[in-house]
């Protein structure tokens, strides 16, 4: 059936403004590519731009070849992502499995515990406080992994909502009828079962821990061999910030920052290669994503 | 003696629940001391508010100082301007979100064109993945007072002088409002995609029939339908109106100090005055205040809700 000429006209309008947007989003990422293949000179000159001038993978091979600080970084955030990813989904299954349990003795109380997270909190102050001056996480590994993105409160709930709405209850009785103990009904039953949901709470915290930049931001300030990339490339633009600061009469401490900060394409190429792994991803985080988000919508 | 048997029973019985009940409890351990310690110890910890902070001593130990705090906070304008940035910022962010959002949402949801469809759902959720730290370095490579393609390219095309960006405030609330536009546009708009999806086609055809054009087919069934969705959404933001995006303010300005009449918000300020300033009283006063009155906020929102659409109530 041929479209009537108003839905033709609506169709190209509604692509074009489309297009235009997914222009919009598209082309700074560009930009960053661009800048960060383009050879030094005629950045310094040009500024960044989408068209290089001169074509130069001196900023890669730099990162590669002499930036163990930036590959250390690297490594760093994979292992927080990988370690802290594992924890938060079993220990999120963990909360959620009783939760979802009907005749559970305190089920209304315990759900409350955790939804009230949601409403109240205490804010940066108070936590900032406990975790450094009661659990002394100040410079450690576990200022990375531990504080605020080990476990969130919403995941606990739309991980609880999956399990008591699409595991049937008659499989829990004929697995406790057959003698099966709760810690079997979790591995056998609860985890294969509920996989799709704990993809999607995994691909939210290992995004989170990836892009994390807030801990160590608050926690890590003389361990900088802790930092992750994001840290990585946080601190630099701090550098820049105090450099530019103090133009006039760099101290001795200034001058080595100053030698120490990666060239202007060397921090365009640092931040790509951030982003790589989720450009590389995309197609699955995004299938995970959506469903999650959909999810989390209707509660 | 009767009694002793039936407490004897009911000792046995409840024996046998805690012995079955304890291997699911132990499970919840890790998560619900996860919370307690993360969530809740910090809670109690707003006392600091009205004390003076010593961190030696821990916020246990640190001596009261009454209402002192707040005095000194409330006697400088620092308080309105954090609180009127925080608010007329969110307030842009919940409007613009939500019209787009929804425009967007229904333009996706009607065009044919199924490759067309794939690549905007993948362009309006990308940048939401991001960290801001990485969005800030490509505002950065955009407005850089001296390498930016705004001064480089785009300014000298057009025949205009450079602009020093990071040094003037105007520029800065239309910077970050575009900024969070387009960052988190696609939040949003993923739900009305799935709540659109989810409306009768039947509704549509019959009002076809009648002659109803699309403009009056999206004012009369598909806003109707998706009101619901609206509603929490913008309801969960108000209920978050005292709270900004650290990242959004702190990392696309750079922290640059002479912005900071537009671009310092309540968790910026809190931060500062926690990690550079040493002003830690009056950070935490603040924060006090941004805890209370967004508890409030989020009862009183949830309470609205609850009104209009009690399905959508939170609680």
């Amino acid at each position: 059936m041929a479209l009537r000429k108003k839905d033709r006209v609506y169709q190209i309008v509604t692509n074009v403004i489309m297009a235009v947007w997914s222009l919009f989003i598209i082309l700074p990422f560009v930009l960053l590519l661009m800048s960060s293949i383009t050879d030094e000179s005629v950045l310094l000159t040009k500024g960044y731009g989408f068209i290089p001038e001169k074509f130069s993978l001196a900023a890669y091979s730099y990162i590669f070849k002499s930036g163990d600080k930036i590959l250390s970084a690297y490594a760093h955030t994979v292992l927080y992502t990988v370690v802290g990813t594992f924890i938060n989904v079993l220990i999120t299954a963990l909360f959620a499995y009783p939760l979802s349990l009907k005749n559970l003795p305190g089920r209304k109380v315990w759900n409350f515990y955790v939804f009230f997270t949601m409403l109240f909190s205490g804010g940066l102050i108070p936590s900032y406080m406990m975790w450094s001056t009661t659990f002394h996480i100040k410079d450690t590994v576990f200022a990375q992994i531990v504080p605020t993105l080990l476990m969130s409160a919403m995941n606990v709930l739309l991980v609880r909502t999956y399990f008591s709405t699409s595991i049937p209850d008659a499989l829990f009785e004929a697995a406790q009828i057959d003698g099966a103990s709760q810690l079997t009904i979790f591995r056998c039953i609860v985890i294969p079962l509920g996989k799709p949901i704990l993809v999607t709470v995994g691909t939210f915290s290992a995004l989170g821990y990836w892009n994390d930049w807030t801990n160590g931001l608050y926690y890590i300030t003389k361990a900088t061999n802790l930092f992750g990339i994001q840290n990585l490339l946080n601190r630099m633009v701090s550098d820049l910030q105090f450099l530019s600061q103090n133009t006039s009469g760099l101290s001795t401490d200034a001058t080595q920052m100053l030698a120490q900060t990666p060239t202007t394409g060397v921090q365009m190429a640092i931040a790509f290669v951030a982003i790589l792994p989720i450009l590389i991803l995309f197609p699955f985080l995004q299938k995970y994503y959506s469903k999650g988000i959909s999810l989390g919508a209707v509660k | 003696m009767t009694k002793d048997i039936a407490k004897a029973k009911a000792n046995s019985q409840l024996k046998a629940r805690l012995l079955k009940w304890t291997p699911v409890y132990l499970m919840m351990v890790p998560g619900a001391l996860y919370l307690l310690i993360n969530n809740y110890i910090p809670m109690f910890g707003l006392v600091i508010a009205f004390k003076q902070v010593d961190f030696q001593k821990g916020i246990l130990g640190s001596p009261w100082c009454g209402l002192q705090n707040f005095q000194f906070l409330f006697q400088t304008r620092d308080a309105f301007v954090i609180t009127r940035n925080t608010i007329l910022y969110n307030v842009c962010f919940i409007l613009l979100n939500t019209i787009i959002g929804i425009i967007f949402a229904i333009f996706i949801c009607d065009i044919t064109w199924k490759i067309g469809k794939k690549i905007y759902q993948s362009a309006l959720l990308f940048p939401y993945l991001m960290s801001w730290v990485i969005v800030g370095y490509i505002i950065y490579a955009i407005f850089s007072m001296q390498y930016g393609i705004a001064n480089k390219t785009i300014l000298p095309m057009l025949g205009i002088n450079p602009v020093m960006w990071y040094n003037t405030p105007k520029y800065w609330p239309a910077i970050l409002i575009i900024t969070n536009t387009w960052k988190g546009i696609g939040y949003g708009c993923l739900i009305y995609i799935s709540s659109i999806n989810g409306i009768e086609a039947s509704y549509y055809e019959a009002a076809e029939l009648d002659g109803a054009n699309k403009l009056q087919q999206v004012w009369n069934i598909t806003i109707p339908e998706i009101l619901p969705s609206v509603i929490t959404l913008t309801l969960l933001s108000i209920g978050r109106i005292f709270y900004s995006d650290f990242g959004l303010f702190y990392q696309i300005p750079r922290d640059s100090g002479l912005l900071y009449s537009v671009t310092d918000t309540i968790d910026t300020y809190v931060y500062r005055g926690l990690m550079k300033l040493g002003n830690i009283g009056m950070s935490s006063a603040v924060g006090f205040y941004q805890s209370i009155v967004g508890f409030i906020l989020v009862l009183f929102s949830n309470w609205v809700v609850g009104k209009i659409s009690p399905d959508n109530a939170l609680f």
